[in-house]
């Protein structure tokens, strides 16, 4: 065997090793519950999020919490006198397999709607197919804005009721020069973007600006440039075990949370607790639901997840989101006395909750979620202190006027 | 921090990525090199050390532990790469095509094994306490932090490569292993066991790549897919230094890791990863056989 040979198989392994993580995926099976007996009408709807793969650490607890919404439903009588009964679908970390699941659960299974996805690459995959079919999907993640869909619930916050809340309590700590740090994909970019006009208006500086591919392990230059830059904080939307290498790496190098501030956007309960606390202890974050909430919903949602996926468990801002999608479908069916998606989801927009486990809430005419904003600080128990929250629950706007000024969303 | 800080840390930053690539590279370029075996489930040997280094911190927690992981990590991929080896490689012996296929799906097997067995989540191995600080400079170089974790990671790699060169230098056994390189049928003839040597050499390989795999979970978290990550840059660095050349690997591994991290000061580390993915298309252009030629006495096929 010559050495062009070799080098012609090594690169046909290199391409391999490309077409292993995306076939990875592919095999993975639908997990079907078993139906109803045939003589209780039921309806169907999807559950589609990444069961394996990459975002499995943080999607698996949402579609979790949303089998608990379903179950709850169902102890109480279902949804129009139908039981709920759930198609559960592997998204697999891929986004073109958000697509394909998306319509067959709405081909195929006839799915009523769909709860689901995370990335903002799995959502705008799927954007076209509940486009195409007049579906609809309850997106339960923060995410970046700059979209606005009649076809889809956006349920997690807009940047202006997450990102922007951060700056202003940044701002009012004193830390005005920000390093912006991120994983390279459309969310930090998008939201970076919109950091950067907000800091520069407030007379801010922006001490960098650095994005790591997805997945990224090494830190050690990225590290080496924010020392460089001295900035008062770190605005962290660094994704999944990024993280933890980023967090190990920078107290290694001298600089843990405690010494230098770090605001995160992807590390929630869930994201804390298997890193390890105690690596993030003392660095913050901005959500829109904690935990640690001290309402009495709040502490029957935690008791109620915790006694059906044990004792341990933590609790997120997107589970929380997964878990009130199923209520406010069940609330706008009944409202709508229909489940046709056009009924249901202008029916949504007029509902209201008082005490919901996030507080108060209600649908925006934009398919958005009012909603409070909190910071809160990692303690090393892994729960969040919450140290500040916005005063009223906040407008939701995809649109931020100052990054993207003149545009604006209009759902019929 | 002074330019001098900065500069001083970027190549020590470099050198560092280059100690972790080395430990990762150097079983592909023995296995590449003297069996023309491309091992696709190599850096799943990296995912099998992080684990098991994992494992043996849980049941040994005090400040020893890790060294103690270190052995673990070391032994336990070292036995698997005997058994892989015994049970596919050997079978599929001059089918390069076949190997390629048969490692893949270890790879994906392994993967999928981890993930079943750990989870998706990462696993963590808290480094001792004794790697825990810095060593901080003063005058010019004031400001910049040589953190201990990563000073050992560079001298661990130097252990390694010192002790694996002496291994081939010094031993009967590295004798045995140079003469099956420079050509294996009069190895044969000459009444060394090749299959022997290939087994050891394979072994030998997994065992290194475990070590990298346990001193990469000191950095970073140990998933099911932590060695796709490394891999890539791994062929990478075998493919520059020349096939199964010791030297040729250290000096390339060197070379990625200081390109990259030197380019990663100027651009960003998205952009770096593709100037270095640019830069080696291009020196493959001019020095098609890496950096150290492999002499052979064998008669190219």
């Amino acid at each position: 065997m010559n050495h062009r040979f070799l080098l012609k198989l090594s690169g046909f392994a290199l391409m391999a090793c490309y077409a292993a993580s995306i076939l990875a995926g592919a095999g993975a099976r639908p997990n079907v519950p078993p139906s109803p007996a045939p003589d209780t009408p039921a309806v169907k709807v999807g559950v589609l999020h990444s069961l394996t793969g990459t975002m499995a650490i943080s999607e698996v607890t949402v579609k979790n919490a949303t089998m608990l919404a379903i179950d709850q439903l169902n102890a109480s009588g279902g949804a129009l006198g139908k039981q709920v009964e759930p198609v559960i679908e592997d998204g697999a970390s891929d986004p073109a397999i958000f697509s394909q699941k998306a319509q067959k659960l709405i081909q195929q299974d006839k799915v009523a709607t769909v709860f689901g996805g995370w990335t903002s690459a799995s959502r705008k995959a799927m954007l076209p197919v509940f486009e195409r079919f007049h579906s609809l999907l309850w997106y339960p993640v923060q995410f970046e804005g700059n979209e606005c869909s009649s076809d889809i619930m956006y349920s997690g916050a807009q940047p202006n009721q997450q990102i922007v809340p951060a700056l202003d309590w940044a701002f009012q700590k004193g830390y005005k020069k920000i390093f912006l740090l991120g994983s390279d994909y459309v969310f930090p970019r998008t939201a970076n973007l919109i950091l950067k006009k907000h800091i520069v208006q407030r007379r801010g500086t922006v001490a960098g600006e650095e994005y790591v591919p997805l997945g990224g392990t090494d830190f050690s230059s990225v590290i080496s440039k924010i020392k460089l830059a001295g900035p008062d904080i770190i605005f962290n939307t660094l994704n999944g075990d990024s993280n933890v290498s980023f967090f190990k790496q920078a107290s290694a190098a001298g600089m843990p949370p405690s010494k230098l501030a770090v605001m995160s956007f992807s590390i929630a309960e869930q994201e804390a607790k298997a890193m390890g606390a105690s690596l993030v202890a003392g660095s913050y974050a901005a959500w829109n639901y904690f935990q640690t909430l001290d309402t009495p919903a709040n502490k029957k949602f935690v008791a109620a997840y915790r006694a059906k996926f044990g004792e341990d468990a933590a609790l997120d801002d997107p589970m929380a989101h997964g878990y009130i999608d199923v209520m406010a479908w069940a609330a706008a069916v009944r409202k709508a006395g229909s489940f046709e998606p056009d009924a249901v989801r202008k029916a949504a927009a007029q509902l209201d909750w008082e005490d919901s486990c996030m507080g108060k809430i209600k649908f925006a005419g934009n398919q958005s979620l009012y909603q409070t904003a909190y910071v809160g600080q990692l303690e090393p128990n892994g729960d969040f202190k919450i140290l500040w929250q916005s005063k009223e629950p906040l407008m939701p706007d995809p649109y931020d006027q100052l990054a993207f000024p003149g545009k604006s969303c209009l759902i019929k | 921090m002074g330019e001098g800080g900065v500069i001083a840390g970027q190549i020590f930053n470099g050198i560092s990525v280059a100690s972790i690539l080395l430990l990762a590279a150097l079983g592909l370029a023995l296995s590449f090199g003297v069996m023309n075996v491309i091992n696709m489930a190599h850096g799943e040997m990296l995912m099998l050390g992080g684990y098991l280094s994992y494992l043996a911190c849980r049941v040994l927690p005090g400040p020893g532990g890790f060294l103690v992981a270190l052995a673990v990590a070391f032994g336990g991929t070292f036995l698997f790469g005997v058994l892989l080896e015994v049970i596919v490689i050997r079978r599929l012996y001059g089918r390069p095509l076949d190997t390629l296929l048969a490692t893949w799906g270890i790879s994906l097997i392994l993967q999928q094994g981890a993930r079943s067995l750990f989870g998706p989540i990462g696993v963590e191995v808290v480094a001792p306490h004794w790697l825990n600080g810095s060593v901080s400079m003063h005058g010019t170089l004031a400001g910049l932090d040589l953190p201990y974790v990563r000073l050992f990671i560079i001298v661990l790699a130097i252990a390694v490569l010192g002790l694996v060169a002496l291994f081939i230098a010094k031993t009967a056994w590295g004798l045995r292993l140079r003469a099956v390189h420079q050509d294996r049928e009069m190895a044969e003839a000459l009444g060394v066991n090749t299959r022997t040597v290939d087994l050891v050499v394979f072994a030998l390989g997994a065992g290194v790549a475990g070590l990298a795999g346990s001193v990469l979970a000191l950095i970073s978290p140990v998933t099911p897919t932590v060695g796709q990550s490394y891999i890539v840059y791994a062929f990478l660095v075998v493919i520059v230094g020349g096939l199964g050349s010791l030297v040729g690997t250290a000096l390339a591994a060197l070379l990625v890791g200081l390109f990259s991290s030197s380019l990663q000061i100027f651009t960003s580390v998205s952009l770096a990863d593709v100037l270095l993915l640019v830069l080696v298309i291009l020196f493959i252009q001019f020095r098609p056989k890496g950096i150290v030629v492999r002499r052979s006495r064998a008669i190219e096929a």
